[in-house]
């Protein structure tokens, strides 16, 4: 196979990664790794390095559209980001002392119970806890437009969001992935941030976490142009395609099918791992 | 929120900075798709090796050797300015906002946004934590 032929393919397979990850909400990251590994066999550094961009062009790319909304806490954001970033370096440090191998099997485990977290129906009790002075000191509260009006709401459980961010970043830096199944969960179980708030202000976390941690990667080398070419070009069109799906489509049972496409993907990926193949 | 004021202004910092995310992913998928034709109409016969790894060299792995190779018009230079463009966006996203909380005279948010600004600096331009 040439260049050509493998580069066609590989759009052709991040077209689908993308919209894939779109519709399961778990981001374009998830599919790509263990497609370019397990299909393409790509090397898992060049694979992490090439879904890593992909996860900033989504982010950016589906951020005007949300931003508009008015669901976006900034605040929120950038305070998180700082958590989110140190993760991601910290987390692209660790990679260059780490085989491919244990990365592999870590992926595995963290997109298994990224699908397994997904398919779950939210709770939404309302939580028992008061406001954290801290979110009061900070001015973490916010308010979002609703159909009856301004709804204002209330932040609690800083520092456990805080410490969830630092590890979802670490998990961004190591794996190429946007994290975004936990960052949700950091926001929306840990510090009760309305739902909407929460994912909105998630993707727009995810490409300054990919960022932080692209950086390192580019200049490690792990950046390969003529792979990151039919990966992120593939992985953009295909998410703008999912996220329009998801709005018109009634999608439960496809979310469930594509729930365990994910889990198998996850399990090839621990066994890859563990019998060293990749 | 107890400041309308202090809403509008921050409604129109985030309309602004969707504004210059979409923006910067258009225009770098755009010279990433002019890269990737150089490349492929030069090299699209070649075979592939990205089953091994040996990294990517230095002309395509550092802000200043991307830029150099850019302009010479070789198809992965411009490839990587492209990414490098899009890796920029978040960036300048944060800039923005550092210069939008410093515009409140939001002392505490202006200094948390410099913070992660430094960080995804020295991640862009400290040449790779080794």
């Amino acid at each position: 196979m040439n260049i050509l032929e493998l580069t066609t393919l590989i759009w052709l397979g991040s077209l689908f990664a993308g919209f894939l990850g779109a519709l399961t909400g778990l981001g374009g990251g998830v599919v790509i790794v263990p497609l370019l590994t397990l299909v393409f066999g790509v090397d898992l550094r060049y694979a992490v390095g090439a879904s890593l961009v992909s996860v900033i062009a989504t982010s950016s790319g589906a951020a005007a559209a949300y931003v508009k909304a008015g669901f976006t806490n900034m605040r929120i954001g950038i305070f998180l980001e700082v958590a989110t970033t140190t993760g991601a370096l910290a987390g692209a440090f660790v990679a260059a002392f780490l085989s491919p191998s244990i990365v592999a099997v870590i992926f595995g485990v963290v997109l298994a119970l990224s699908a397994l977290f997904a398919s779950q129906p939210r709770r939404t009790h309302s939580d028992p806890r008061p406001p954290d002075p801290l979110a009061t000191r900070l001015r973490l509260d916010g308010s979002f437009p609703a159909r009856e009006g301004t709804i204002d709401y209330k932040v609690r459980g800083v520092p456990g969001g805080f410490g969830l961010m630092f590890l979802a970043g670490g998990l961004s830096g190591l794996l190429g992935i946007g994290s975004g199944a936990l960052k949700v969960l950091a926001m929306d179980q840990v510090m009760r941030i309305p739902f909407k708030v929460s994912t909105t202000t998630s993707n727009f976390m995810i490409g300054v976490t990919a960022a932080a941690s692209a950086g390192v990667y580019l200049h490690r080398g792990y950046i390969s142009p003529g792979l990151a070419l039919p990966v992120v070009l593939g992985v953009l069109p295909g998410a703008l395609l999912g996220t329009h799906f998801l709005a018109t489509a009634k999608t439960k049972w496809l979310r469930w099918v594509f729930a365990a496409v994910i889990l198998v993907l996850a399990a090839q990926m621990i066994y890859s791992g563990v019998t060293g193949k990749l | 929120m107890e400041n309308p004021q202090h809403n509008a202004t921050e409604n129109r910092l985030e309309w602004w900075v969707g504004k210059l995310l979409r923006t910067g992913v258009i225009v770098s998928a755009a010279i990433i798709a002019l890269g990737g034709a150089i490349y492929l109409a030069r090299h699209g016969l070649s075979s592939p090796a990205y089953g091994v790894f040996h990294g990517v060299k230095s002309d395509w792995s550092s802000v200043s050797g991307i830029v150099g190779s850019a302009f010479h018009g070789g198809g992965r230079g411009v490839i990587q300015l492209g990414l490098l463009l899009l890796i920029a966006t978040p960036v300048v996203r944060v800039m923005l906002l550092v210069v939008g909380f410093a515009w409140q005279r939001d002392r505490l948010y202006t200094i948390i946004s410099l913070v992660v600004l430094t960080l995804l600096l020295y991640s862009l331009f400290g040449g790779g934590l080794s």
